[in-house]
């Protein structure tokens, strides 16, 4: 059996000496390829959370493994590369860069990381390519499309932009912040669907982080923040010195 | 170079307030730069202005007051060298030529000088140079004129005009010498110093034109006419300065000295290289004041620069904590924005030397017309490339701060994306 995609043991964070722990995880593990649901109301911790896992803060106590890789004991440009060859990320919402086009923008994660480039070329002969059978799978295909300004997008189609950029290059993990909180409700599913079935072409592992009950079964593990999270949500959300 | 390509994108995102940032930079360096360059060309245009005459004569009062109106023709002479003592210092043993000036009338503002034909000989400016003619000849009869370069292109006169002089030296005078017109037989070359500006006429000119004058006005009843004035004796009685030539330069203190202690007549000696330093050192509190103040500018064009930077950097949050979620290290980060402000440095830059160009292709001559300053254009000298270097290093350090904070932000924002 291959080493977990993501191993949390006993991480414990605050965001600053003094102040009560906002996050206490004893143990939270995801497998290669899993797609997790996790819910999580605003103030559990999440941002925390995705900001731990994806090597942007360094937790207090604890270790943090990403593909067996001890992440918590990695220098922080180590952390960086790591998470620019390993993670992909999508936010609730604004994941793109205006200035771009929308093809550069998709094409961001391999001029951040070698790894991802040489994986793109490997599978699809050239970044373009790949980036081309992204969108296209995810029903982005039109190429007048690929060429306007980003700006011009309606929110669904930015957010499978960003649904292709995160999953360039193969990544090993996708962490989706509450990519569908900006969509119409019927729009949804529909990109969960798409995310899913591109994160299972690819081999990804998804982290979906929603409060979105709705979309909860369509993953085949389902939890929440509060049960893994031991610490007191109440004194963790509020920031009283 | 990811960075730096992404750096420049975003920039042209944002053209709107970059393009006033960059023309703010730009102002402050051709106002930098030109008030530099006008410093420079004054001072060599100073310096250039008189040279293998070793003395000037005048009445005594202040050397630089001398120099002023002798050479410049700007200010008047507190006293005239009478006729006599001319001719005592023609005739000193050391002394090898003098030249006799005679100033206090002009034509449409422009200076009228009284002299010899052996000013056009004497007379030497920049790397000993001589005066030479456009066109024309030098001055013959009495109401002969040899006009300056600058003279002639303002004024439109060229060979065979008449012109009419003026009493006094202002721009408009009321009195004018219009029973004796003077005819313009030669025009000189440019120069780039006050000759430019000068129209010369022979010592016999100007006093014909004040045989019938006393006290600077007509002398009611009597006019004599410009015929019967060609047969009087037309030496003045006394003259404005005397430029001096020496046979040894060794001998220059011991003429001055003897010149200055002169027991007939109040005069003066002055050596014109050095007063003309002295003279320039008189303005080094103008020139360092005006270049303070465009220090100054240059200091507000970088605070414009610096507020621009950090107002964006709050639209850019969110941009910044994309790229690193993509995986940019934080110096990236940091160098996004320092590669941001040193591109406005550069791109100001060479606006504002583009800028200054333009304007000085414009207005050299207006430059020269005015204050007899000649403006090269290219290349910069070392001193304007030192102007930019430090504008570029402001650029870098005023990037520091804004860029600091990014990092900072980077750091801390985490994945929280902050609206």
């Amino acid at each position: 059996m291959t080493a977990p995609v993501l191993s949390l043991t006993d991480v414990t964070f605050r965001w600053q000496s003094g102040l009560p722990d906002v996050l206490s995880v004893p143990a939270f593990q995801m497998q290669p390829g899993e797609r997790v649901f996790l819910a999580g109301p605003s103030g559990s911790g999440k941002s925390t959370l995705l900001s731990l896992v994806a090597g942007i803060a360094t937790p207090r106590t604890g270790h943090i493994q990403v593909l067996g890789q001890p992440l918590s004991q990695m220098r922080g440009s180590a952390r960086d590369r790591f998470r620019a060859d390993q993670l992909g990320i999508i936010f609730q919402m604004f994941n793109l860069l205006p200035y771009l086009p929308v093809l550069q923008n998709v094409l961001l994660p391999c001029r951040f990381s070698r790894a991802r480039r040489a994986r793109a070329i490997a599978r699809d002969g050239s970044v373009e390519a790949q980036a081309r059978r992204l969108l296209g799978a995810l029903g982005l295909d039109a190429d007048d499309l690929l060429r306007r300004p980003v700006t011009a997008l309606s929110v669904g189609q930015q957010q499978r932009v960003a649904a292709a950029r995160a999953l360039m290059g193969a990544p090993a993990l996708v962490i989706a912040d509450e990519p569908t909180s900006a969509l119409d409700a019927d729009r949804r599913l529909e990109f969960v669907d798409l995310l899913s079935s591109e994160c299972d072409a690819s081999g990804a592992a998804l982290l979906f982080v929603s409060h979105d009950q709705t979309l909860a079964s369509h993953f085949p593990r389902r939890l929440s923040l509060l049960d893994i999270n031991q610490a007191d949500a109440q004194s963790g959300s509020g920031v009283t010195p | 170079m990811t960075v730096l390509s992404l750096a420049r994108r975003s920039l042209w995102n944002r053209r709107g307030t970059a393009a006033l940032v960059v023309c703010s930079v730009a102002l402050s360096v051709a106002l930098l730069l030109g008030v530099e360059r006008l410093r420079t060309e004054a001072r060599e245009s100073f310096a250039n202005t008189l040279s293998g005459v070793d003395l000037i004569v005048g009445a005594r009062s202040g050397p630089i007051n001398l120099l002023l109106y002798s050479v410049f023709r700007l200010g008047d002479p507190v006293n005239n060298v009478s006729w006599a003592s001319y001719e005592r210092i023609a005739e000193h043993p050391q002394v090898a030529w003098t030249v006799p000036l005679s100033l206090g009338d002009s034509l449409r503002g422009f200076p009228v000088l009284g002299t010899t034909q052996a000013y056009f000989t004497h007379y030497r400016y920049g790397r000993d140079q001589s005066l030479a003619l456009a066109r024309g000849e030098i001055f013959d009869g009495i109401f002969d004129a040899v006009l300056g370069a600058e003279v002639a292109r303002r004024l439109g006169y060229d060979l065979g005009d008449e012109i009419v002089l003026a009493h006094g030296t202002g721009a408009v005078s009321l009195t004018q010498h219009d029973d004796k017109p003077f005819r313009v037989v030669g025009v000189l070359e440019r120069t780039g110093t006050p000759v430019d500006n000068t129209v010369h006429i022979s010592l016999e000119g100007m006093e014909a034109i004040h045989v019938d004058w006393r006290g600077g006005a007509p002398i009611p009843g009597l006019s004599i006419s410009a015929e019967r004035v060609q047969s009087m004796d037309l030496t003045p009685d006394s003259i404005t300065a005397v430029m001096v030539g020496l046979t040894s330069r060794r001998a220059v203190f011991q003429v001055q000295r003897q010149i200055n202690t002169d027991r007939d007549e109040a005069l003066m000696a002055i050596m014109p290289g050095l007063t003309l330093q002295q003279l320039w050192d008189l303005m080094r509190v103008g020139e360092n004041a005006l270049l303070a103040v465009s220090a100054l500018v240059m200091l507000v064009a970088l605070t414009v620069m610096l507020t621009a930077l950090l107002t964006g950097l709050n639209e850019r949050r969110r941009e910044m904590a994309l790229l690193r979620a993509l995986g940019a290290r934080p110096w990236q980060i940091f160098a996004l924005i320092i590669g941001e402000s040193l591109l406005l440095s550069i791109l100001g830059a060479l606006l504002g030397v583009v800028l200054l160009q333009g304007l000085a292709l414009g207005a050299s001559g207006w430059l020269s017309g005015q204050l007899g300053l000649t403006v090269t254009l290219w290349p910069p000298t070392l001193h304007e490339m030192k102007i930019l270097a430090i504008l570029f290093a402001g650029g870098i350090l005023v990037g520091l701060w804004p860029a600091w904070r990014a990092y900072r932000n980077a750091l801390t924002d985490g994945m929280a994306i902050r609206m």
